[in-house]
């Protein structure tokens, strides 16, 4: 197996189970990691542990089992907070980065938003980061406006100055495109918009997974994640948001756990985080969350970053070679994460998939819910080859060799 | 599941040369419906002359080889029929005109595309409303 000089790749694919099957008879070639990644058997080993061992509720009883599930997922909460350079207390656990919007859509946004107001997106957004705002703003009577982009798929910077010259109430940007795999400058973006007043959220559900974050170097008011996007499981994420920004925000989900007293004409709410956990937390992902950042800490999240960049760069240039074929995003893998979508002749990106699948090559095709970007990229779907750690070089030429069967089966 | 098996000639020929591609400039039926998982787009427009007979009918749309070929193939059947007659179309009609290409469950929706736009278009106009049995069931 061709190797990226940067992390042991045997080593690695022999830690994902998934790895060893076939799909029509063919090696397993798993290039959908935007969408969700594999798990290495680290993660599956801490879930079937948590539940062979010591299943019970958080928080509550004072048993041996309750005491050690509680140590478990409060350390999971300490690890993933410490991933991106929070405090266990700035971080909910929600069920991933589309909760963790519409989570700040109520919590926040009922409070803080008025009839006039002014939500600013950008034009290449997941639906997660636009539709809570359209909801919020229709609600509301406020305004959404969204930042343009420039040909080489990055935020047109001039659009998003004008935005602010207009006094945003919030401004809701990706770390990292879903598509195009655009990084954007949040340092930049969240200090001009903090000196104009709005509230950022950043959605880190594409960036934390593949590059080291620190979201002290950028101060976010609220930053989103999800586990299932980082070999861990799916059902949770995290809503990173300061101490004092959490409490001054209204609860989400009322019931259990959220609270500190109830009475039959009023409640009082928990301390944060556990304001915002209702009812019986999802334990057992956490935890597998937990076992996830272990592993790729233990890889080194410099590594894993590296890893990725040398697949992009190779792929940019292999996949280049083939006639027909037209990618979009940034050239320069150093502006962009381990995404690449792309237009493959007239074959629609479906029907590329499906091609692609009888080899054995999972990819994803469609909108991505970014149905924005799509229109704005003048295209109905593209298809889109992301990766992780345990992708090679080997894959990419599996998917060139995939690309080139299409272009016979459609006569191109 | 064969690709080689799904994009024969007959599909790649309607999915690169569609005919009744196009909108009427008079039409008495305009129905349009996307497919939210991968989002295939198909709009069919009818003009309906007497005895119900479907006089005209184009279709635009934007999708991938299968929805775009079967909503072509559907108005060249559709053209000159009773509107009764769309009632009648089955899924299996629609495989059949396809010439039963094995398609997986995923890629059925992009198949059935057509037929649903058509079916929901025609029953309005007859005062009835399409009730897909399916919805948007992605393995129904």
């Amino acid at each position: 197996m061709l190797k990226t000089e940067v992390l042991d790749i045997e080593k690695v694919r022999a830690d994902f189970p998934i790895l060893k099957r076939t799909v029509h008879g063919k090696r397993l070639v798993y290039l959908d990691n935007a969408n969700t990644t594999q798990k290495p058997k680290a993660v599956i080993d801490a879930l079937v542990d948590y539940y062979s061992r010591h299943n019970s509720n958080v928080h509550r009883a004072v048993y041996v089992l309750a005491e050690e599930a509680t140590k478990s997922y409060e350390g999971a909460r300490r690890m993933a907070a410490g991933f991106v350079g929070a405090t266990a207390r700035e971080l909910v656990f929600v069920r991933g980065t589309t909760e963790a919007t519409n989570l700040v859509r109520f919590a926040w946004g009922e409070t803080n938003v008025k009839k006039g107001d002014l939500l600013v997106s950008t034009l290449m957004e997941h639906h997660s980061n636009i539709v809570p705002w359209q909801l919020l703003a229709k609600r509301k009577g406020a305004t959404l406006k969204f930042v343009g982009l420039g040909p080489d798929g990055t935020l047109d910077m001039g659009s998003f100055e004008g935005l602010l010259k207009e006094s945003p109430k919030l401004v809701a940007v990706t770390h990292c495109s879903n598509v195009l795999g655009t990084i954007n400058d949040v340092a930049k973006i969240c200090a001009n918009a903090r000196a104009a007043g709005a509230t950022t959220l950043v959605d880190g559900a594409q960036a934390v997974p593949h590059m080291p974050v620190d979201i002290k170097s950028f101060n976010p008011d609220f930053y989103a994640f999800s586990g299932h996007k980082m070999l861990g499981p799916t059902g949770i994420g995290a809503l990173v948001a300061t101490k004092e920004l959490l409490e001054e925000m209204e609860p989400f989900h009322g019931g259990g756990e959220m609270i500190k007293e109830v009475f039959l004409d009023h409640s009082t709410w928990n301390d944060v985080p556990y304001k915002f956990e209702a009812g019986t937390v999802n334990i057992a992902d956490a935890i597998g969350l937990g076992a996830a950042i272990d592993y790729l800490e233990d890889i080194g999240m410099d590594k894993v970053r590296e890893h990725e960049v040398r697949l992009l760069d190779y792929a940019l240039h292999s996949l280049a070679e083939v006639k027909g074929f037209h990618q979009y995003g940034p050239l320069d893998p150093m502006k962009r994460a381990g995404v690449i979508s792309f237009n493959f002749a007239d074959v629609h990106p479906h029907d590329l998939a499906t091609v692609l699948d009888e080899e054995g090559i999972a990819i994803r095709s469609g909108h991505h819910c970014a149905q924005p970007l799509m229109r704005w990229l003048d295209v109905s779907a593209t298809s889109r080859a992301s990766f992780h750690v345990y992708n090679s070089y080997d894959d990419i030429e599996a998917l060139k060799a995939g690309i080139k069967k299409a272009g016979v089966i459609f006569k191109i | 599941m064969s690709s080689a098996d799904i994009y024969r000639e007959l599909i790649l020929d309607y999915y690169r040369n569609p005919r009744n591609f196009g909108r009427l400039e008079k039409f008495d039926i305009d129905a349009r419906d996307t497919n939210p998982l991968c989002g295939d787009e198909i709009e069919i427009q009818i003009r309906v002359g007497e005895d119900r007979k479907i006089e005209e009918i184009k279709f635009v749309g934007k999708g991938c080889a299968i929805s775009q070929a079967s909503a072509s193939m559907l108005t060249e059947l559709a053209k000159g029929k009773q509107l009764d007659w769309v009632k009648q179309v089955t899924k299996e009609d629609i495989f059949k005109m396809l010439g039963n290409p094995d398609l997986g469950p995923s890629r059925v929706k992009c198949a059935l595309l057509g037929m649903k736009v058509l079916k929901t278009g025609v029953y309005g106009y007859l005062g009835a409303h399409y009730d897909d049995p399916d919805g948007s069931n992605p393995m129904a």
